[in-house]
């Protein structure tokens, strides 16, 4: 034997300290990159010669449990190419503005010394305001001092606040959880202002409002480690390896672990690789796939086997065992509202009746009100939401039935509607005759109507499907053929797998599920049709089951004190925070292009559906469903004034004075006449997104109504003028007066932007991070200062604020009071205030703030003061307290210890001293102390006072974090994993993987439902007009009827392809895109993916020039032909920037083409504008209609001319 | 030292190649190197068909009884001094490029958007991208690259096109790095003699100041991973990131590995053993290959190496080894194209793929015709079946005909890579019945029994598998630079003046 030896001498292998010295480096810091991805990774920024050189994951994650893998190395291809940015072409180094804004201000300021009036003139001079705004991304940036460009900002805000109100003052910066404290920057500026937030995680089309319909949560899923829990994963619509990049390890080790995975995606997307199974469903046709294994779980496993776990499941976290009204529609009869308790004489006088449902006791075969309700949830006393099975009324115990199929008084024929292949079938459910105060019903349960709507027979008379070969009834497995293309016998052996397996495991069956189902118009369905398999089988709420959704990085953990600091809740009690998609809709006057929905969306007739989405948004806004800002035709300012002037002393008689001007229709909603001048939008702010184009969908239209630019849509008005809603018959254009970027890097949006102000990067200032993808909180530091003159998102808005504050000390001096209208809330008393639909407006009822209509607050503003109130933490919240979700509790001893300690710096203002939050470091600090995520001590309150309203032993969680208090060094110093909190829904005592939903079902807190249960069934008025109230199928629009190609195919006929916008490989939305690393390592651009043979038809060779248009504009690039991608559908990946690369459109008259957002308009669904009813309550990105994109048909043609 | 890449876990995302880009290949000359590197399979790669050494006369080849180099021997290399006609060209790999990000930012004023067009890294000039190192990721440009691909020579034509159809279609990567061959041929072929495998640990290096530019390591390597610097003038290639072993820390690519793939550990191996087992029959090249792997807890084993100057932390590190129990005591791994003789370090778990499915003709019009209106209808006339009897069908159901996979890792023999797999298999319906149950006992019996595995060697399997930590991974040995340095100088005056800047001598007049 022999081994080898060095037969080189040492002295000729000195040369290898050449590789050695480029290795050497001076420090490694902590930080973590704070763009719109759910990874929240912990990096080590290596620094050497005072210089970033290059990242390496951290690997010193605490351990979770001994049975799940690490979770150490996390990051991607993206966060590891981060450090390119800092030092590259792309970086913005100092402010820039646009040379037409910059001459015309300059020009109006020599004439006019007096910024405010300065500015007020410019904007008066329609020829100047033209000027500048149509040049707006066509180049001609000029470097401008930070104070020249702060005073030009200020006077515009103050300008906007003085003449129109401050409530045309806009900031949209998105997801604040990926860098929570320079989200709060601007949104803390705002608030203290008047200003608005625009909502964006249902802008993104990411809020599966499936999730607050069945759990009146906003999104609640399990960490990644726990899909190493689930034994059958089934993964639609999420390409893990391109979206969970440092969580795709889970899903590939759980397979050697013995877990089942299948994978749908209608292209062999990378995940598909780590699939058993395969199951390329036709593009958006998932729910078909699930509504037939449901049939088969139902039948089978429900109703023929008996399942005792499925049974007994579903019966205590469902609300499958509560009474719903049949009611007469013409000569039919069909499902209604689920019977409240105070229809029963004998629970008339309950408190909260109309909030209360019912249930049969199976062994008294009498009524009961099963505790936990929403009803119970807002009582005064408290103690009875609670999900235990007992009787609101003698607090005994009670055992539902679940059918009534062998205890009815008489089985009725009932309609069942099925929208896919066009049906009404009828169908007998069994019923029991209720006496109500008005008469005698027929009711039944919800899960007899559930058998009934997947049509399980039962041997109940009626049309029920033959067999799982009857291709012409929903839901079996023939059925859902025409739709996915996927054979019968693949489902039957899923539905059995995952019945079996859950079964077995006692629920461990998973879905995770992405923007490629959420992206749908018809998300929602398909959502439904996959959570109905999970409940019953009794997979939520357990962990390795449930929905996991991961779709932007939504959750921010210390939402509690994070809130607060963020909407200014420690000065002021209202914010102004604005749903965007309705607000986009009507605003870029996408809704002028739209049309009545009903041509799109499959709905039944009747008048809810007969009208114009923007009709019913107006209708929604005055019923305090949703909020609009601007709020009135009037300056809030002014109207406040008004009212006092008018005798209003007091801040409820100037609330008065608004109602009754409202009500004498004196004064106008802005969404009334959107189009009108004083209803615009003016100054926006944009920062820590890509709001002009990556996430603008019909950014077209954004540039033509919002900028006054150039743009490349043909649509034209729709023939279907609103009612309601004033239609003027030219659109105004260029509403933004100002639109200021923060940005460290050139990207579409600061291309387009008026002022670009040169931000610091991630790797450049203190922050925190936190994701639903694992469960500690990373910071954010500064490796290095801010480069040339950036400056942190914190320190900007605070130059925002003071230089506005200065100007303020001349134009807006005196105290003034704002009215801020806010819509019903979810998770207050607001969630039960509309049992039924009825428009004041219209005289159905009277106006009653916080009732029948949005509420109204008055609110004290002081425009000098608002940089005093940014850099302090008010004192509020020492008598209104911390909390979220509905979870509150007292905070004003630890904000006692905050002012005595010497760990946290204070501010003097006025000879009163409160802690600073001068620094973004310090206002770490504030957050963490103030959090039940990283202060023990909060934790084990809130779980007390959790107690307090569901009368159950809950502070046992707690125990044990007493002593956990995380600071902002500690987290520098190692990754920290967050306190169990009843603000989230998860239990992660020792070690445990987060998994939603298991503190309801092992603790028996209540969903924030109207039953407190997981819904299966929706009775809203409008869910029932809508045909939304039982799950069913809806199928994708078809291009003619969505309208994306009306114009285009006047022109030319060509073959009609889908085009899918998923995440890309290359990037985190448009992050990374134009980054040298990405570009190389991908085709040098965003190119268009199609199936070779579309390809061959169309003439079109691999890395050929395209472009991919339709009606609402272009985008050119080139095309990729693959294998991978199915017939009919061609792939653009979300998202590109039209900065790099891009040559001009030759369809579109020589102009530059633009992004993926060019070929998309906004179509909303009207059933989310919902309020004041239970879970179908506004809340911030929480609720409220998402802007789906993944109906979009366009025409790919080969670019026959080259021009750059 | 040696290396496992899992490719069943293997992700696709390529921060290894980043991480090794940033810190290695960042700068004039190297732009268009990337030391690692990820492929698609089936794909042509990068340099594009590099494997068709019809093409490339890389790595070695059997005459007789011995092996001589295929294309650049040293002799074969000084006779073509200025011309060596089996290099690639800039195009096989792909002319650099970036952007004029610049334009966005100082563009005048103008009547319509600027933008920031490619150029060359090379010229300066604006460039038409046609290629770039990973330019057929994931199926791209499928007519043009993975229809190309040179391991789909041995099969039918029926069995090609069946791998982009919808029923067998899939893909996989395949990350590389430099080999770290026990018989390199880049050593062989270099007629100054810079290139040499490091006996402390088996990096192979080409010395930067000997190196002359001759560049015949970049066609002998078969793998291409030898790379000319155009700016330096000398080749460079993957270092198996020595400052950071012998720090202690495992190489970046290998750090960075989010899908926790690749595993790092010493193996003890007969060095007498190379020459005669490179130029065995290619039939047991690997079985050969895998014979010279010594038991590292065998007392022979280890009387030798210590006799030979091993160091004991490093016997220790083998016995730890992940990649001693993935190649030789389970028998998973595989190296990458063994027929090109170079006895590669680096080792190959082969990827389970999905389960084939079949298309039944169908004709949906009159079903069509009864659908809602507004519905969208997609026209076609078959439906995907892609059911199984058992939970996870067998592997002669997999995606792709064993034969190409074989083309890979065995030199053609199917059957060694049908026994991993299967091996593969029985440890997941091992764990399966474990954790859940619903397998019958008899079938799980006779699975584990067919490919000899118990269940404690199932754990084994499953535990470095799956629940591995960063430490169960890499497994580095001590560097023990002291005694390196100790051959130059005092070490303690090391240890005051290193990183002082050059430490080569001033230079003298003449």
């Amino acid at each position: 034997m022999s081994w080898i030896e060095d037969i080189i001498s040492p002295q000729t292998r000195k040369w290898e300290e050449f590789y050695r010295n480029r290795f050497q480096h001076d420090r490694i810091v902590r930080s973590t990159h704070g763009v719109n991805c759910t990874g929240g990774c912990s990096w080590q920024i290596h620094v050497k010669d005072g210089i970033v050189v290059w990242e390496t994951q951290q690997i010193d994650y605490p351990l979770l449990e001994s049975t799940i893998p690490p979770y150490e190395p996390r990051g991607c291809q993206r966060g590891i190419s981060f450090s390119w940015y800092l030092y590259s072409p792309l970086r913005i180094k100092y402010p820039l503005i646009r040379g037409a804004l910059i001459d015309a201000w300059r020009k109006a300021k020599k004439q006019e010394p007096d910024p405010v009036k300065a500015w007020a003139n410019l904007q008066s001079d329609t020829e100047q305001r033209k000027k500048y705004q149509n040049a707006r991304g066509k180049g001609g940036f000029r470097r401008v001092t930070w104070d020249e460009v702060l005073e030009l900002i200020a006077a515009a805000n103050i300008h906007t606040a003085k003449k129109y109100g401050p409530d045309r003052v806009i900031g949209f910066s998105p997801i604040p959880a990926m860098s929570m404290l320079s989200y709060a920057a601007g949104a803390r500026f705002l608030q203290l202002f008047g200003g608005v937030n625009l909502s964006f995680y249902d802008w993104y089309c990411d809020l599966p409002t499936a999730f607050p319909e069945i759990w009146g949560e906003q999104t609640d899923v399990c960490e990644s480690a726990d899909w190493y829990n689930a034994k059958m994963i089934a993964d639609m619509g999420a390409c893990l390896n391109m979206t969970r990049t440092p969580d795709c390890h889970f899903f590939a080790e759980s397979r050697h672990n013995g877990t089942k995975t299948v994978v749908f995606s209608p292209d062999f997307s990378q995940v598909c690789k780590f699939a058993d199974q395969w199951v390329p469903v036709h593009a958006g046709s998932d729910g078909a796939f699930w509504m037939a294994v449901t049939h088969i779980i139902l039948k089978e496993w429900h109703h023929q086997k008996q399942t005792p776990y499925f049974l007994d499941y579903t019966k205590q976290y469902t609300d499958s065992a509560f009474l719903v009204k049949l009611e007469k529609d013409g000569d039919k009869l069909v499902p209604g509202q689920l019977v409240r308790a105070n229809e029963m004489l004998e629970f008339s006088s309950i408190e909260n009746g109309d909030w209360k449902f019912l249930s049969l006791d199976s062994k008294t075969n009498k009524l009961v009100v099963p505790k936990g309700a929403m009803g119970h949830r807002w009582e005064k006393k408290g103690g009875n939401w609670n999900m235990k099975l007992e009787n609101e009324i003698d607090n005994q115990p009670y055992d539902p039935y679940l059918t009534l199929l062998k205890n009815n008084d008489e089985v009725l024929q009932v309609t069942f509607t099925e929208f896919g292949l066009d049906l009404h079938r009828q169908r007998g459910v069994p019923v029991r005759y209720l006496q109500t105060a008005s008469g005698k019903v027929p009711v039944t349960t919800v899960y007899d109507l559930i058998m009934a709507q997947y049509g399980v027979d039962r041997g109940l008379q009626g049309d029920y499907p033959k067999d799982y070969t009857d291709k012409d009834a929903a839901y079996t497995p023939a059925w859902q053929e025409i739709f996915t293309g996927i054979d019968s016998k693949t489902v039957i052996q899923f539905a059995q797998e995952w019945a079996n397996t859950a079964n077995l495991t006692n629920g461990k069956c998973m879905i995770i599920v992405g923007a490629g189902i959420n992206h749908w118009y018809h998300a929602n369905l398909m959502y439904r049709a996959g959570i109905m398999a999970l409940m019953l089988t009794g997979c939520v709420g357990r962990n390795g089951g449930g929905m996991n959704h991961y779709v932007g990085q939504e959750k921010l953990a210390p939402v509690d004190s994070w809130s607060a600091i963020t909407f200014g809740k420690d000065w002021q009690s209202a914010a102004r925070l604005q749903q965007a998609p309705l607000w986009h809709y009507i605003n870029t006057c996408q809704y002028r292009y739209d049309g009545q929905f009903s041509k799109y969306n499959t709905v039944p007739k009747n008048k809810w559906t007969k009208q114009h989405t923007a009709d019913t948004i107006y209708q929604s806004v005055r019923m305090g469903w949703m909020p609009f800002y601007p709020q009135f035709n009037q300056n809030t300012l002014e109207l406040s004034k008004e009212a006092q002037q008018n005798g209003a002393r007091t801040d409820d008689e100037i609330k008065n004075y608004v109602v009754e001007k409202l009500k004498a229709k004196k004064l106008h909603y802005a969404v009334g006449d959107p189009d009108s001048e004083e209803n615009h939008p003016k100054v926006w702010f944009i920062w820590r997104g890509n709001a002009i184009m990556g996430s603008m969908k019909g950014h077209e239209y954004a540039l033509k109504h919002y900028l006054g630019t150039h743009s490349n849509r043909i649509a034209k008005d729709s023939p279907d003028h609103t009612e309601e809603v004033k239609w003027h018959d030219i659109a105004p254009e260029g509403k933004m007066d100002l639109v200021v970027d923060l940005n460290f890097r050139m990207d579409s949006s600061a291309l387009y932007s008026d002022i670009v102000l040169p931000a610091a990067s991630w790797y450049e200032k203190a922050d925190l991070n936190s994701t639903d993808l694992h469960s500690f909180i990373h910071p954010l530091s500064a490796a290095i200062a801010p480069v040339w003159e950036a400056k942190t998102d914190w320190d900007i808005f605070k130059l925002i604020a003071k230089h506005t504050s200065e100007i303020a000390k001349q134009h807006l001096k005196e105290p003034q009071k704002d009215i801020v209208c806010s819509p019903l809330s979810h998770d207050s008393a607001g969630e039960i205030t509309q049992r039924h639909v009825k428009d004041w407006y219209k005289g159905e009822c009277e106006p009653i703030p916080g009732k029948t209509m949005h509420s109204i607050a008055v609110v004290d503003r002081d425009y000098t003061k608002l940089y005093d109130k940014f850099i302090t933490l008010g004192d509020r919240i020492k008598t209104s307290g911390l909390g979220a979700h509905g979870n509150n509790y007292t905070c004003d001893d630890v904000y006692d210890e905050i002012m005595a300690s010497n760990h946290f710096p204070k501010e003097k203002l006025n000879g009163t001293v409160y802690p600073s939050l001068k620094e973004d470091r310090d206002a770490a600090n504030v957050l963490l102390k103030l959090s039940t995520l990283t202060n023990g001590k909060l934790t084990v309150r809130a779980y007390r006072e959790a107690e307090k309203k569901t009368g159950l032993v809950l502070t046992d969680i707690g125990e044990g974090y007493e002593q956990v208090g995380i600071t902002y060094g500690d987290l520098q110093a190692q990754p920290r994993r967050y306190n169990s909190s009843p603000l989230w829904s998860g239990l992660m005592q020792d070690g445990r993987a987060y998994s939603a939903y298991t503190y309801n079902v092992e603790r028996l807190v209540p969903w924030r439902t109207l039953t407190g249960r997981q819904h299966f069934y929706l009775d809203h008025e409008l869910y029932i007009a809508y045909g939304e109230h039982l799950p069913t199928y809806k199928p994708s629009p078809k291009p003619e009827a969505y309208g994306d190609l009306k114009e285009t195919l006047q022109l030319e006929q060509a073959k009609v392809l889908n085009c899918l916008t998923p995440h890309g490989k290359w990037h985190i939305h448009s992050t990374y895109m134009e980054n040298l690393r990405m570009l190389t390592l991908s085709r040098g651009c965003e190119p268009c993916w199609i199936n070779e043979k579309d390809a061959a038809d169309l003439g079109i060779k691999d890395n050929d020039w395209v472009e991919v248009y339709n009606d609402h504009g272009v985008y050119c690039t080139r095309a990729c032909v693959s294998s991978r991608i199915p017939p009919g559908v061609c792939i653009v990946y979300h998202v590109p920037e039209r900065t790099t690369g891009i040559p001009k459109s030759q369809v579109r008259g020589n102009k530059r083409g633009g992004g993926h957002n060019s070929f998309t308009r906004i179509h909303l669904k009207p059933n989310y504008l919902t309020g004041g009813y239970g879970q179908f309550s506004y809340h911030f990105n929480y609720w409220g209609p998402i802007a789906p994109n993944r109906d979009t048909h366009v025409i790919v043609k080969k670019m026959e001319k080259l021009v750059w | 030292m040696s290396m496992v890449f899992h490719l069943d876990k293997c992700i696709g995302c390529h921060t290894c190649s980043i991480a090794c880009k940033n810190i290695w290949t960042d700068r004039k000359g190297a732009e268009y190197m990337w030391w690692n590197n990820v492929e698609t399979k089936p794909g042509t790669g990068y340099p594009t068909k590099w494997e068709d050494q019809e093409i490339y006369k890389g790595g070695w080849e059997k005459k007789d009884r011995d092996i001589s180099l295929k294309g650049a021997g040293k002799l074969r290399g000084l006779m073509n001094i200025f011309h060596n006609p089996n290099l690639p060209v800039i195009d096989d790999y792909y002319e650099p490029f970036t952007y004029k990000y610049l334009d966005l930012i100082e563009s005048p004023a103008m009547n319509d958007q600027p933008t920031a067009r490619p150029v060359s890294l090379i010229t300066g000039k604006p460039i038409d991208i046609k290629a770039g190192p990973n330019w057929d990721d994931d199926l791209s440009g499928t007519p043009d690259y993975a229809r190309q691909d040179p391991n789909l020579k041995n099969l039918t034509p029926a069995e090609q096109e069946a791998m982009f159809q919808l029923e067998r279609m899939a893909f996989y990567y395949l990350p590389r790095i430099c080999n770290h061959c026990l018989n390199p041929a880049c050593v062989a072929s270099c007629p100054s003699g810079a290139i040499y495998k490091r006996g402390e640990d088996g990096i192979v290096l080409i010395n930067q100041n000997v190196c002359r530019a001759w560049r015949m390591c970049v066609t002998a390597c078969p793998y291409k991973k030898s790379y000319y610097n155009w700016h330096t003038g000398k080749s460079e290639k993957c270092i198996l990131c020595y400052p950071r072993i012998e720090a202690g820390y495992a190489p970046a690519c290998m750090h960075s590995c989010v899908g926790r793939i690749r595993y790092l550990g010493v193996v003890l191996y007969d060095a007498d053993e190379i020459h005669e087992v490179a130029s065995c029959d290619e039939a047991s090249l690997v079985n050969r290959q895998l014979n010279m792997i010594l038991d590292p807890f065998d007392e022979r084993v280890i009387e030798s190496a210590k006799k030979n100057g091993i160091a004991d932390s490093t016997i220790k590190a083998a016995q730890y080894s992940p990649t001693y129990k993935f190649v030789k005591e389970w028998g998973l791994a595989l190296p990458l194209h063994p027929e090109f003789r170079t006895l590669p370090m680096l080792f190959y778990v082969p990827p389970l793929l999905p389960v084939m499915a079949s298309l039944r003709e169908v004709n949906n019009q009159a079903q069509a015709e009864k659908m809602n209106p507004t519905a969208k209808y997609w026209n076609d006339n078959w439906l995907y079946d892609t059911s199984t009897e058992e939970l996870w069908g067998t592997i002669d159901q997999a995606r792709f005909p064993l034969k190409y996979l074989a083309s890979l890792f065995s030199a053609g023999d199917e059957n060694k890579v049908k026994h991993i797999l299967k091996k593969l298999l029985a440890v997941r319906i091992h764990r399966r019945n474990v954790t859940v149950g619903d397998m019958d006992k008899a079938k799980v019996d006779q699975v584990m029994k067919d490919t000899n595995l118990t269940s404690e060697e199932a754990e084994a399997i499953y535990y470095l598998t799956s629940l591995a930590k960063f430490d169960d991974r890499f497994v580095i040995p001590a560097s023990h630079r002291e005694q390196s340095m100790e051959m130059l100088e005092f070490t303690g005056d090391t240890k005051g003046s290193v990183g002082f800047g050059l430490k080569s001598d001033p230079l003298r007049s003449a």
